[in-house]
């Protein structure tokens, strides 16, 4: 009697080893899980920044780039003739609808094969690096119209550079102040 | 000047392209939003670009906690109870789930850096990698860079000037109606401030082929 319950523990005891392993997978030390909870989001420079309404910030950051287009395109749409009621197209031909459709999805595409810039003269949107200028590539795409010539004294805003020079080397970010 | 000619240059060719793939608009992501504002979650810029030293390597860049003044830089630390993750998505249809997650960590004067590796879970809750980390001292201002090295990559952790640039002030008179246009010169409004950086370099091989899309999340301990 004594016997057989002992060996059916040990069978469960078995048992619950193997579940514990088959989670675990590795060994059976009890590894804390941390689990941690979204706060913030970026990808793009500014885009909560100058298209969420101040009501959904908190939650724009709180969506997945899976769910950001469905809950908050045809809101950029609106925020976007907002800011430029007479927006028809922009330099890369894309309508109000064509061009916050890409926007509300908050990623950035990223080269794993060549140039990565936001725009350098031939690449665009490929990354983005420490000296691109993406706030005038950004104005420009808002307000310059189809041929970047509309609302010349919006699409630049003449700071064309860090207050620092980079490094050429890791980290590649200048020294602190 | 030059921009704008090289942007209109580009023309039709690049639409196909930028509608798959396209992104854009104003001041990076400092203070964007009330739950974030003054804590250490708050995420002010990312960086993605192929290594200035190797090729065969991509930088990302997370930056955290703007607007530093100098004199407040050297108290500034990274929140303990924050990870800063990046969020690789290689898939090819580009459904911007995570793939891959990159983590980090800070805990007692040092970060620790997982993955890149496949997430324990997708979406808005993110469980710490199990893998070995790669570790490094958090630079103190003032110091030379400290960097960390294993698994392939190189990781820093610590203060830097701020890489942001943008006459932010002048496009909030804009958009508050007191002013037109942007002045000639502009006056960068991050100019002499320092962030939190993290940066990772990370063989482009652990990635995927072809192109990803990548974001940035700051995510505070349950």
């Amino acid at each position: 009697m004594k016997n057989s319950l002992k060996y059916s523990g040990m069978a469960s005891l078995l048992v619950l080893g193997f579940a514990f392993s088959a989670c675990d997978d590795d060994d059976n030390t009890m590894t804390p899980v941390v689990t941690y909870e979204q706060e913030d989001q970026m990808a793009r420079p500014a885009i909560n920044t100058v298209f969420v309404s101040s009501g959904e910030k908190d939650a724009f950051n709180t969506t997945t780039p899976a769910n950001q287009g469905a809950a908050f395109a045809s809101k950029f749409k609106d925020k976007l003739l907002a800011l430029n009621a007479g927006y028809t197209t922009n330099l890369l031909g894309l309508d109000a609808t064509a061009f916050t459709g890409v926007l509300a999805t908050d990623v950035l595409t990223v080269s794993l094969t060549g140039a990565t810039t936001f725009y350098d003269g031939t690449n665009v949107l490929t990354g983005r690096k420490l000296d691109d200028d993406v706030i005038t590539v950004e104005l420009i795409l808002l307000f310059g119209g189809p041929d970047a010539t509309s609302n010349p004294g919006l699409t630049d805003d003449h700071v064309d550079a860090n207050d620092k020079s980079f490094m050429t080397t890791f980290p590649y970010l200048a020294t602190p102040h | 000047m030059r921009l704008k000619f090289n942007l209109k240059t580009l023309g039709l060719a690049s639409i196909a392209v930028v509608a798959c793939a396209a992104s854009y608009l104003i001041a990076a992501d400092h203070i964007d939003a009330p739950a974030v504002t003054g804590t250490g979650s708050d995420i002010t810029d990312f960086y993605a670009f192929q290594s200035p030293s190797n090729a065969n390597n991509m930088v990302f860049v997370v930056n955290v906690q703007g607007l530093l003044a100098p004199a407040a830089t050297a108290a500034a630390d990274f929140d303990e109870e924050v990870m800063v993750e990046i969020n690789i998505d290689n898939s090819s249809t580009k459904d911007n789930l995570e793939d891959l997650v990159i983590q980090a960590v800070f805990d007692g004067g040092k970060m620790k850096v997982y993955g890149p590796s496949s997430p324990v879970e997708k979406g808005l809750t993110s469980t710490l990698l199990s893998t070995t980390p790669v570790e490094v001292n958090i630079t103190a201002y003032g110091d030379s860079p400290v960097v960390g090295e294993g698994s392939g990559l190189k990781v820093f952790a610590g203060p830097r000037d701020d890489p942001f640039f943008f006459d932010l002030n002048q496009y909030k008179a804009i958009i508050g109606g007191t002013a037109t246009s942007f002045n000639n010169p502009g006056t960068d409004a991050f100019a002499g401030t320092n962030v939190l950086s993290v940066v990772v370099e990370v063989p482009k091989s652990m990635l995927g082929t072809g192109s990803v899309n990548a974001w940035a999340t700051s995510n505070r301990k349950m």
